[in-house]
C-alpha cells in the first residue's frame, strides 16, 4: 500500500508554556520548543505498520516553511521512506481550505492508496483532512483508533462518546484522521535522526503544483485569525500561598468541609 | 442575512441538549431571524424528535430516509447538499459527529468553515467575528469570517448558555423535506457500535477522584497519587494523554472521549484543564487543582488553585491526610 502522512510542526504545549508576545497579534514564539504535531505521529506509525504487512511506502508530507524540515527527518527516522517539503511565500495566510487545497494538488502528483492526517493540530481545527477527502472525493473518517486492512478495503474504528467505538467499513482510497493512543510510537534518537540527515528531501512549490493566488494564501482565505488573547477567567480558583505546610493545612481543612475527608 | 439552520444531534427519539446551545447561537448571528431546526433521520425515532422541537424552533425540516436511520457523516452530507439553499449558514455541535461531517461540507457548499466556536461575539455586512481557542484553551483568538457563500460553523458543545432561548409556545411547523433528498450511496458503511468493557476500577462511582495528568511524567510515579487516593479513600482517575502512554487503563479516563464523572471532591494534578477533559466532569465537584503553570487553564474552573509541583506536593499531602486519619481514627475509638 503506498500512504502518504500530513503532519505539521507545532509549537509543543507539554515543553512550553503558552504566551502571547506584546503585541497581541501572536503567540510569543522565541525560545518554544517546537515539535510534529502529536497525532501525526501517531499516524506516521500506524502507516509503518500498515506496510510492514502489506508492503509499500510511507511518504510524510507538510506544507510549511524550510524550518520545517526538522519534522521530515524525524519522521524519515522513524522509519518514513519518503518525505516532501510544500513551500512557497504564495501559501502564506492559507486557511484551512487553503492548506487542503496545496495538499489535494500534492496528491494529485503521485498515486495513493491511503492518505492519514492527525486529528487536529494544536494551533487550529481539526479540519484539513475532511476537506482534504472531499475535494478529492475520496471517504473520508475522523477520530479513528485502529485499522485493519481487508478485502482489498479497511475496516476501521471510531472513537465516539464515552470510549465507545464505531466501526466501519471504508473504501480505498480515502483519507483517516488519527486520534491519539492508536498505538504506541517508536522512540526516534539522536542517532537515528543523524543517519537520515544527508537524505535528499524534494520540495514543491505553487508552480511545480500548479497552484495560484486565487486558490490558496492569505487572499483566498475566508477564515482569518485577527488576534490573540487570554480568555477571560470565569470566577477563577482561589489560589492558596505560603508555604507548602501552610497550603496543606487550608487544603485539608476545606477537604474535610467539602466532605472529601472523613 | 442568509438563513441560519442548525443541525439536531438525537438519539433514541430525544434531541441532545447542543439543539438549545445550536438556537442561542442562531439568535446571535440574526436575532431577527428564524433559525431552521434540521433533522436527519428514519422511523419513529425522527418523528419523536421533530415533534419534540416544536416547543423550541418555528420551523423544523424534516429529512427522513431509511438509510440515514444511523447517522453516517458521508450519506448526512449527501442530504444536506441536496437541501440547504445556498448561501445558508448551517450550525453544528462540535463533536465526534461535527468533526466528521463539516469539514467535507463545508467544501461540497463552497462556504467557509470554522470549527470548535466558543463564541459569535459579531455580525458586521458578510463577516462574523468568532471566538476560538488555540493550545488546549491556553490562548483564545477571534477569528473573522466571510460568510458571502454561506458557513458551517462547529459550536463547542456548553460554550454559550441556553437561558432566554426557548419559546413557551408548542407551533413549530413540521416542514418534510425528504423528498429533495433522493437515494444516499456511501463509499464508508457503518457496521456496528462497541461498548467498552469495564475497568478495573469504576471511577464513576468514587467520591473522592485523584486525577493525575501529563504532569505526572512517568508511569512509575501514578503510584504516589494511588497513595494519597488510597489515604482519601478515593480512586485514580487521568487525563487522556496517560491513557495514551498507557500509564493507567482507558477506563480510569475522564473526558468526552473517556468516563463522565460526578465526585464530590476533583484534584486535577498536573492536568492542563482541556474542554474535552473538563467535559467528563458533572455535579459541579469542589475542584482543587495543583499544577507548576500558574496560567495554567484549569485555574480559571477550579475552586482552589495551587502552583507546585505535583511529584513534591502529592507526597507530603499523603502524609499529612495519613495523620490527620490516624487521629480520627484514635478519636473515635475512644
Ligand atoms: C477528539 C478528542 C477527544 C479528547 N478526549 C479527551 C478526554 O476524554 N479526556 C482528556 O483528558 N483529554 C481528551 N482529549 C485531549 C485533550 O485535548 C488534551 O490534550 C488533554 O486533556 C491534555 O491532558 P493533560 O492536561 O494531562 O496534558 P497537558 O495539556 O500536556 O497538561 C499537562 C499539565 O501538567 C502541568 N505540569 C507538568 N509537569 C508538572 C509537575 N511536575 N507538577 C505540576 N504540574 C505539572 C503543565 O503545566 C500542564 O498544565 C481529547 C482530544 C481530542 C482531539
Ligand atoms: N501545514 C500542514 N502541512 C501538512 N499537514 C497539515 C498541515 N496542517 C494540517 N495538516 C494535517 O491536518 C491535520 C489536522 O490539522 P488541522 O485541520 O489544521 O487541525 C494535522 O494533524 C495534519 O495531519
Amino acid at each position: 500500500m503506498e500512504i502518504l502522512v500530513c503532519a505539521k510542526r507545532v509549537p509543543d504545549t507539554s515543553e512550553n508554556e503558552i504566551q502571547l508576545n506584546g503585541a497581541g497579534n501572536d503567540i510569543e514564539r522565541d525560545d518554544v520548543v517546537y515539535s510534529v504535531n502529536e497525532p501525526d505521529n501517531y499516524a506516521v506509525e500506524e502507516a509503518l505498520r500498515i506496510v510492514d504487512r502489506t508492503g509499500g511506502n510511507v511518504t510524510v508530507v507538510t506544507v510549511g516553511g524550510d524550518e520545517d524540515e526538522e519534522i521530515l527527518r524525524r519522521e524519515m527516522a522513524m522509519g518514513a521512506h519518503q518525505a516532501a517539503l510544500i513551500s512557497d511565500e504564495a501559501f502564506e495566510g492559507s486557511d484551512g481550505r487553503g492548506i487542503a487545497t496545496i495538499l489535494k494538488a500534492f496528491v494529485q502528483k503521485g498515486k495513493y492508496d491511503l492518505i492519514l492526517t492527525g486529528v487536529q493540530a494544536d494551533d487550529a481545527g481539526a479540519q484539513v483532512g475532511g476537506m482534504l477527502a472531499a475535494m478529492l472525493d475520496y471517504p473520508f473518517a475522523s477520530l479513528v483508533n485502529a485499522i485493519d486492512v481487508e478485502n482489498g478495503g479497511l475496516k476501521i474504528s471510531r472513537e465516539i462518546e464515552g470510549g465507545s467505538k464505531e466501526i466501519s467499513a471504508i473504501d480505498l482510497p480515502c483519507v483517516l484522521s488519527i486520534q491519539t493512543g492508536i498505538n504506541e510510537p517508536r522512540y526516534v534518537g539522536m542517532r537515528g535522526i543523524r543517519q537520515v540527515a544527508s537524505r535528499e528531501i524534494p520540495t514543491f512549490d505553487a508552480s511545480t503544483l500548479g497552484l495560484d493566488g486565487g486558490q490558496v494564501g492569505e487572499d483566498a482565505a475566508k477564515v482569518k485569525r485577527t488576534d490573540y488573547f487570554v480568555p477571560v477567567a470565569g470566577k477563577g480558583a482561589e489560589m492558596l500561598e505560603g508555604s507548602r505546610e501552610e497550603i496543606i493545612d487550608r487544603l485539608v481543612a476545606m477537604m474535610r468541609a467539602k466532605g472529601g475527608l472523613n | 442575512m442568509p438563513r441560519t439552520f442548525t443541525y439536531i444531534v438525537h438519539k433514541a427519539g430525544l434531541a441532545d441538549e447542543s439543539a438549545g446551545e445550536l438556537l442561542a447561537a442562531a439568535r446571535k448571528i440574526g436575532p431577527a431571524q428564524t433559525p431552521v431546526a434540521l433533522v436527519v433521520g428514519y422511523g419513529a425515532d425522527l418523528d419523536a424528535v421533530c415533534e419534540s422541537l416544536r416547543g423550541t424552533f418555528s420551523e423544523i425540516w424534516k429529512l427522513s430516509n431509511e438509510s440515514l436511520a444511523y447517522p453516517n457523516a458521508e450519506l448526512v452530507r449527501q442530504a444536506l447538499v441536496r437541501v440547504l439553499p445556498q448561501g445558508s449558514i448551517l450550525l453544528v455541535p462540535h463533536n465526534h459527529f461535527g468533526v466528521d461531517l463539516s469539514p467535507g461540507l463545508s467544501v461540497k457548499l463552497n462556504a467557509a468553515y470554522v470549527s470548535d466556536v466558543l463564541d459569535i461575539e459579531r455580525v458586521a455586512g458578510n463577516s462574523l467575528t468568532l471566538v476560538r481557542q488555540e493550545f488546549g484553551g491556553q490562548v483564545s483568538t477571534h477569528v473573522q469570517c466571510d460568510i458571502t457563500s454561506g458557513a458551517v460553523l462547529n459550536i463547542r458543545p456548553g460554550a454559550i448558555a441556553t437561558h432566554g432561548s426557548v419559546q413557551a409556545s408548542a407551533s413549530g411547523v413540521i416542514v418534510d423535506q425528504s423528498a429533495k433528498v433522493g437515494p444516499l450511496t456511501a463509499k464508508r458503511r457503518y457496521l456496528e457500535t462497541l461498548i467498552p468493557e469495564a475497568g478495573d476500577v469504576d471511577i464513576t462511582r468514587h467520591a473522592v477522584l485523584v486525577s493525575v495528568g501529563r504532569g505526572i511524567q512517568e508511569k512509575d510515579n501514578v503510584s504516589i497519587a494511588e497513595d494519597l487516593a488510597n489515604a482519601l479513600g478515593g480512586a485514580v482517575s487521568c487525563s487522556r494523554p496517560v491513557v495514551d502512554a498507557k500509564w493507567l487503563e482507558k477506563s480510569r479516563q475522564v473526558g468526552s472521549s473517556g468516563q463522565t464523572v460526578r465526585p464530590k471532591v476533583y484534584l486535577a494534578c498536573g492536568i492542563s484543564g482541556s474542554f474535552q477533559h473538563l467535559a467528563g466532569i458533572k455535579g459541579n465537584p469542589f475542584m482543587v487543582a495543583i499544577n507548576k503553570n500558574p496560567k495554567a487553564p484549569i485555574f480559571r474552573v477550579a475552586d482552589v488553585g495551587i502552583v507546585d509541583d505535583v511529584l513534591e506536593f502529592l507526597p507530603e499531602l499523603t502524609e499529612r491526610v495519613l495523620e490527620e486519619t490516624s487521629v480520627a481514627a484514635g478519636r473515635s475509638r475512644e
